[in-house]
């Protein structure tokens, strides 16, 4: 199927096995050892051994092995001299040679080095598996997510496959809801009912599902968007009518994550699961599957799937080996989407409500509406419930008792809107279409978080479709041709996080991938089958073979229903790539470090934060025993530090000729994490007190970048770079060029691009060589991070900006620093990835958005991808799309897992299309919309200027209302009226118009807004949602209404305010959720007991000025607040910063200016925006 | 003396016109895939400032040697070169730049750009060699 490795990438099918190809292939290849050339060959093998690691669980055991079979070829090869010898000359250059090889002059490591590396490897010795287990449980918080964070633990992923083979056993049982559900449905229900089996059926694709206990949901580290009470009870309802025994299951969403919680999975494994002990160094994923086969008893009940669960192991281990020559295998299938209803299927967990919703409605016809009942059960339910996530966009349209629903609560505006779009397919007006008087209309936030609208599909292909949370696009009902998208006057475009963090994921083994043979589009859960050995792709139409191999279905283990094959169940799959998507052989994990230590640095302190986490997660860092890491410094010269193993202490060589740069030792600057640890550690704890006395203020940034791509090019793998101030010598130096009294300039904005093309090339270098660039700034003066980004930008790396850095006087940002390290360090992350973005014919890309290099029409570079990442893009319709009705838009990601695996992860998405611009504006994705436009209102801003952007902004709001009106023709033109799917749209314009990056009239310092902007462009929607509009709480008086329990706590729910002043009293307390902050604002007159209780100060007057943690103080409101916030942060990556503000403290002008629906000197308030919006529209 | 100017002229707009087929060649390579966007724009940004030179040498010629109709006719295409290379932001590589190329529609309208040049070379060319064809009768 796809072209052999070695064949010139122009070949259609490895178009996307090419990474490299731009660059003259493979260096890497010639250069490396002659065992790791021959690796591929070997590749089969280690699945060998992992296959079995399940069983014997021990991951010291698998480092053994994983050594054994790496160890011999790599090292042993006379492989290090990977650079060349010409540095080997400007070396030994007599008259220089003597500087360069200075050694350090500190005695490294001498009295605290030994201890903590006896601290460190004591830990160490408890093996890297326990490790790397509890950074899982900590960023991905579940046990569950398994066969996605694979990089998380050390288990090889090819253990995978087991569970496929004990699906096997028992013919049409998807067993993966057993697995999930038995470990929630112990460790998270607090029953308040007794449930016994669920046993349901899916609709068309009808394989039978057994669930377990209580709700299906499954636990999610980070649900932003999970199962509403409506769409479990729904399940519920669905399940009483199915199951022979009855059960009622709730589930809520909820999102929890951190200590509590992991720790909280770890016991539910243990129950379950005897011989799994989490301690004990399995990996999560064996814990999961164990549990599969010991949670068979508890399903006993159920006929089928109890007796060959058990038997699991044996054949498992024998078609994980298997599966390398002929047969193919798909692992977890952890298909919830019957639990789930479709939408947000990966992202939901059980949890129960504290009221139960008890849905009463007799079911009839489970195939005509499968999850129908009526409203009015449905309401209590709701009510109580409250979810905070969306109220599950996921089952609009098809109940038939949502249809009652406006007319039976007219008036209820937030119940409606959070409803909104829930019944599209109303047969008179649909929910989303209902025109909302903007101007009247006081509360249009809905009570809890905007739900993504759901596509207007039938049922079979609205589970199938891909969750909102990976995929999403601004219009939801695509219009049929260029002309209508026009008139409509939204952008069409889709929002990408395609590298989530997912706990649900089928990873598939199999040795010939099915792809279509014209347009290499993955096969996928919307494409046809004519017959039993013809698929038709979706995309371009052409009519394929269905491979012999293809016609058997591990999953069931039966021949001849390639339907049933978990690509055409699933529209979110990994395979396990082949050697004929490789370029040359999986590189290792490589990470180098590049820290400026000038005198502002060292000043600024924050080399100690950065060795002190590093020193933390070394051990967490993802990757295999290949693993590399190296450090360079920086200030008016460059130093590098030998760290080869052998050495009694790190060594470090200063290069001062930064006008040609080169490494001195090439070698050994990148050595072996494993085998030099305790080098690395001397090096981390003596690095902090190396330049205490530095009286070097230079910065030689561009030197050292180019030292680090020398140094990188050979493998690839991530530079992280630490700067603190402008770059002032050497290639790529900069010059100030903010004037600090344009900062609050309402005219122009100038100096919002780069200066130089220097980290421009750079990036565009170290992207041709698998090399991404992570930039810090952690600067207080301007440092052009409008040029500095480049070099993260178009190397798919990431940058992180900390404004007046300072350890000490600015504890805040310091915290902030370290907990971000903390999640980078640990979080996944891929390597020399590409990913190509298909859509339907007709349709093409206009313009993508996001940090990545572009390299052909629809091919996106990127040497890292990392779970954090998002990307947009722009489509427009090139052909009339009359002739379809359905358009699918596929993302495949080819990257390589930090264990060395090559991986393919493929996300489906499919909408309708529509001919009348009624249906358009139904469809329209206010979220979405407003991200894309913020994305392409930072391109307007570089291009053109600030003030044109401001207007495109103004412009969209305007003309897409007033082209609304027009087809709406029996409203009065006098009003400003929006559809309710829209009519959140002019308040998050407003909120983009007085956002960091697009505001004028405000002092804003550049690099602030170059970072604001950076920010739109790569941050997920969700990221980006809370940045641009964030959430306002009142917390001072949290009562029980609504709450919900994630394990044992109880979460409140309370309603989002309006981000307006007049929310906030004096009495009260209030949390803003701004996505990378916490704000908390007390009132003057606020209740003492809350201050007493909930931040342990007497009264308000003692309440310091800078306060970042509330106590944990013995209190119900304080418990209450506490696990709120902590609900809040476990649904996001970063851990924000919690910031108490009072009401005078100096500090608060950053929470006021949050308050967007209020008026400014320079902005108009919310009304006045839309009295102003109505005036433009009549013009 | 003028059938030196034309002679200079002609080929002057032979390497103009190669200039243009070159680019579109190398965008239409571009756009088909068969090279990527950095290859591509390293080779054609390398033109560009030959191809500036080359039809404003021309275009100062025409003026010099008082032939207005040509010269008015060469002026808005030579502006617009030098416009074009002059407005290039500091940050970006040269008129082609390869991670905004694909962007925007930018890659089209590099493409309907060199097709409108080419024929405008085509067009010139042709009217010189009836210049010179007409002064050497």
């Amino acid at each position: 199927m796809s072209a052999p490795a070695g064949l010139p990438p122009r070949p259609a099918a490895s178009r996307e096995a090419a990474p490299r190809f731009q660059n003259g292939p493979v260096q890497g290849q010639m250069h490396f050892p002659s065992g790791y050339g021959s690796h591929p060959p070997n590749y089969s093998v280690p699945s060998g051994h992992y296959s079995q690691v399940p069983n014997k669980a021990a991951a010291s055991h698998l480092d053994n092995e994983y050594r054994a079979s790496y160890y011999p070829t790599y090292y042993s090869a006379p492989a290090q001299n990977i650079m060349t010898p010409s540095v080997g000359t400007n070396v030994l250059s007599p008259q220089e040679s003597q500087q360069f090889y200075k050694t350090s002059p500190h005695t490294v490591g001498s009295a605290e080095g030994p201890i903590q590396g006896a601290i460190s490897s004591a830990s160490y010795l408890h093996t890297s598996a326990q490790q790397s287990y509890s950074a899982f449980a900590n960023h991905y918080s579940t046990s569950v997510g398994s066969s996605v964070a694979s990089q998380g633990f050390p288990l090889n992923s090819d253990d995978y496959t087991m569970p496929v083979a004990s699906s096997a056993m028992y013919p049409n049982v998807s067993y993966p809801p057993v697995a999930a559900g038995s470990v929630y449905g112990q460790a998270y229900t607090s029953q308040s009912l007794p449930a016994v089996g669920q046993f349901k059926e899916t609709n068309t694709f009808s394989s039978q599902s057994t669930s377990v206990p209580h709700s299906l949901q499954q636990h999610v580290p980070m649900g932003y968007n999970s199962t509403s009470a409506i769409s479990s009870a729904q399940s519920v309802q669905d399940n009483i009518s199915r199951s022979p025994t009855g059960s009622v299951a709730k589930a809520n969403n909820q999102i929890n994550r951190g200590g509590i919680d992991s720790s909280q999975s770890v016991q539910s494994v243990k129950q379950t699961v005897p011989f799994t002990k989490p301690g004990a160094g399995t990996s999560a994923s064996s814990a999961v599957n164990s549990s599969v086969r010991t949670s068979a008893p508890s399903l006993s009940s159920q006929p089928r799937s109890s007796p060959s669960v058990t038997q699991s192991p044996e054949p498992a281990l024998q078609e994980a080996i298997d599966s390398s020559s002929t047969t193919s295998s798909a692992s977890p299938v952890l298909n919830n989407y019957d639990a789930l209803e479709g939408g947000g299927y990966p992202e939901t967990r059980s949890v129960t409500s504290s009221p139960v919703p008890a849905p009463s409605a007799p079911q009839t016809s489970k195939a005509s509406k499968p999850f129908g009942y009526g409203y009015p059960t449905l309401q209590p339910g709701y009510q109580n419930a409250t979810p905070p996530t969306p109220v599950q966009p996921s089952n609009p349209g098809q109940h038939p008792g949502f249809q009652h629903y406006p007319q039976q609560y007219p008036g209820v505006n937030q119940l409606s809107s959070s409803l909104g779009g829930l019944s599209l397919q109303h047969s008179q007006q649909p929910e989303s279409l209902r025109p909302v008087n903007l101007t009247q209309e006081r509360n249009i936030l809905p009570v809890s978080s905007v739900p993504a609208p759901v596509p207007n599909l039938n049922s079979d292909l609205r589970k199938l479709n891909c969750s909102p949370d990976s995929f999403r696009c601004t219009l939801t009902n695509i219009p049929q041709t260029q002309a209508l998208l026009n008139k409509a006057k939204l952008p069409l475009g889709l929002l990408l996080h395609p590298f989530r963090d997912l706990t649900q994921l089928p990873v598939i083994t199999s040795s010939t991938i099915v792809r279509c043979r014209s347009c290499r589009t993955y096969i996928n859960p919307f494409v046809s089958f004519i017959d039993q050995r013809r698929w038709k792709c979706n995309l371009c139409y052409r009519v394929n073979d269905v491979p012999e191999e293809f016609m058997y279905n591990p999953l069931t283990r039966s021949y001849g229903e390639p339907h049933k094959r978990p690509e055409v169940q699933n529209s979110t799959v990994e395979f396990i790539a082949s050697s004929d998507y490789m370029l040359r052989p999986p590189q290792p994990a490589v990470y180098l470090f590049v820290l400026d230590v000038s005198h502002n640095a060292v000043e600024a302190g924050y080399l100690t934060i950065v060795c002190q986490s590093l020193l933390e997660n070394l051990d967490k860092l993802p990757g295999d025993s290949r693993t590399r890491i190296g450090f360079i410094t920086f200030d008016s010269t460059v130093q590098f530090y030998n760290l080869q193993e052998g050495l009694s202490q790190p060594q470090m060589l200063i290069v001062s000729d930064i006008d040609d740069i080169f490494l001195p030792t090439p070698d050994s600057l990148l050595v072996n994490l494993h085998e030099s640890k305790e080098l690395i550690k001397d090096l981390l704890n003596a690095l902090p007190n190396m330049f205490t006395n530095t009286r070097e203020t230079h910065s030689a940034l561009g030197p050292a970048l180019q030292a680090a791509f020398k140094l990188m090019s050979p493998t690839g793998g991530r530079i992280s770079v630490f700067q603190t101030q402008l770059p002032s010598l050497g290639a790529g130096l900069l010059h100030s060029r903010e004037d600090p009294n344009q900062r609050s300039s309402t005219k122009v904005v100038q100096h919002l691009g780069p200066a130089t093309d220097f980290y421009k090339k750079l990036a565009l270098d170290c992207s041709g060589q698998q090399t991404a660039v992570d930039l810090f700034l952690l600067s207080s003066q301007y440092s052009d991070l409008a040029s500095l980004a480049c070099m993260s930008k178009y190397s798919a790396g990431c940058i992180y900006y900390y404004p007046s850095f300072h350890r000490s006087h600015n504890p805040a940002q310091a915290e902030k620093l370290q907990k971000d390290l903390k999640r980078y360090l640990t979080r996944k992350i891929g390597f020399e990835a590409v990913m190509r973005i298909r859509c339907t014919k007709g349709l093409s890309i206009h313009t993508f958005h996001g940090n990545f290099f572009v390299r052909s029409t629809d091919l996106l570079s990127l040497a890292n991808v990392n779970p954090d990442a998002g990307f947009a893009v722009q489509m427009s319709i090139e052909e009339s799309l009359t002739d379809t009705s359905l358009v699918c838009f596929q993302t495949a990601l080819l990257y390589t897992s930090s264990k060395g695996e090559r991986r393919i992860r493929v996300h489906t998405l499919c909408l309708p299309v529509v001919s009348s611009l009624a249906d358009v504006y139904a469809g329209a994705d206010v979220q979405a919309v407003v991200c894309l436009l913020a994305n392409m209102a930072v391109d307007r801003s570089v291009s053109s200027s600030l003030s044109d952007a401001r207007d495109a902004l103004v412009n969209a709001v305007v003309d897409s209302l007033a082209a609304y009106m027009t087809t709406a023709s029996n409203l009065q033109q006098s009003m400003l009226i929006a559809p309710n799917s829209l009519k959140l749209f002019p308040l998050y314009i407003l909120a983009l118009l007085k956002q960091k990056a697009f505001r004028t009239g405000m002092s804003t310092r550049l690099d602030d807004r170059v970072y604001a902007m950076c920010q739109m462009k790569s941050q997920p929607l969700v990221h980006l949602m809370k940045m641009i509009h964030p959430n306002l709480y009142r917390i001072d008086k949290l009562i029980d209404e609504g709450t919900i329990h994630v394990n044992d706590r109880v979460v409140p729910q309370p309603p989002l305010q309006k981000l307006s002043a007049e929310k906030l009293t004096r009495e009260g307390a209030f949390l803003m959720d701004c996505g990378s902050i916490f704000y908390i604002w007390i009132g003057k007159n606020c209740d003492n007991n809350f201050i007493k209780d909930v931040l342990g100060y007497p009264n308000y007057a003692s309440v310091p000025q800078k306060m970042t943690q509330l106590p944990e103080v013995d209190a119900l409101s304080s418990e209450r607040t506490r696990s709120f916030i902590s609900w809040l942060r476990d649904s996001r990556p970063l851990s924000p910063v919690l910031q108490v503000i009072k009401d005078e403290n100096p500090a608060k002008m950053d929470f006021f200016q949050h308050l967007i629906e209020d008026r400014t000197e320079a902005a108009f308030s919310y009304y006045e925006f839309l009295l102003n919006i109505q005036q433009q529209i009549c013009k | 003396m003028e059938s030196v100017v034309f002679i200079f002229s002609l080929i002057d707009c032979c390497a103009l016109i190669f200039l243009s087929v070159y680019f579109i060649i190398t965008l239409s390579d571009l756009e088909c895939d068969y090279i990527n966007a950095r290859s591509c724009c390293s080779k054609l940004n390398k033109w560009v400032v030959p191809e500036v030179i080359g039809h404003a040498v021309v275009t100062v010629l025409m003026l010099i040697s008082l032939h207005w109709f040509i010269f008015l006719l060469n002026l808005p295409v030579a502006t617009w070169n030098i416009y074009r290379y002059i407005m290039v932001p500091s940050g970006n590589m040269g008129v082609f730049d390869p991670t905004e190329i694909h962007n925007r529609g930018q890659l089209k309208s590099h493409m309907k750009e060199a097709m409108i040049k080419l024929g405008f070379h085509l067009l010139c060319f042709f009217m010189y060699l009836y210049r010179l064809v007409s002064k050497i009768v």
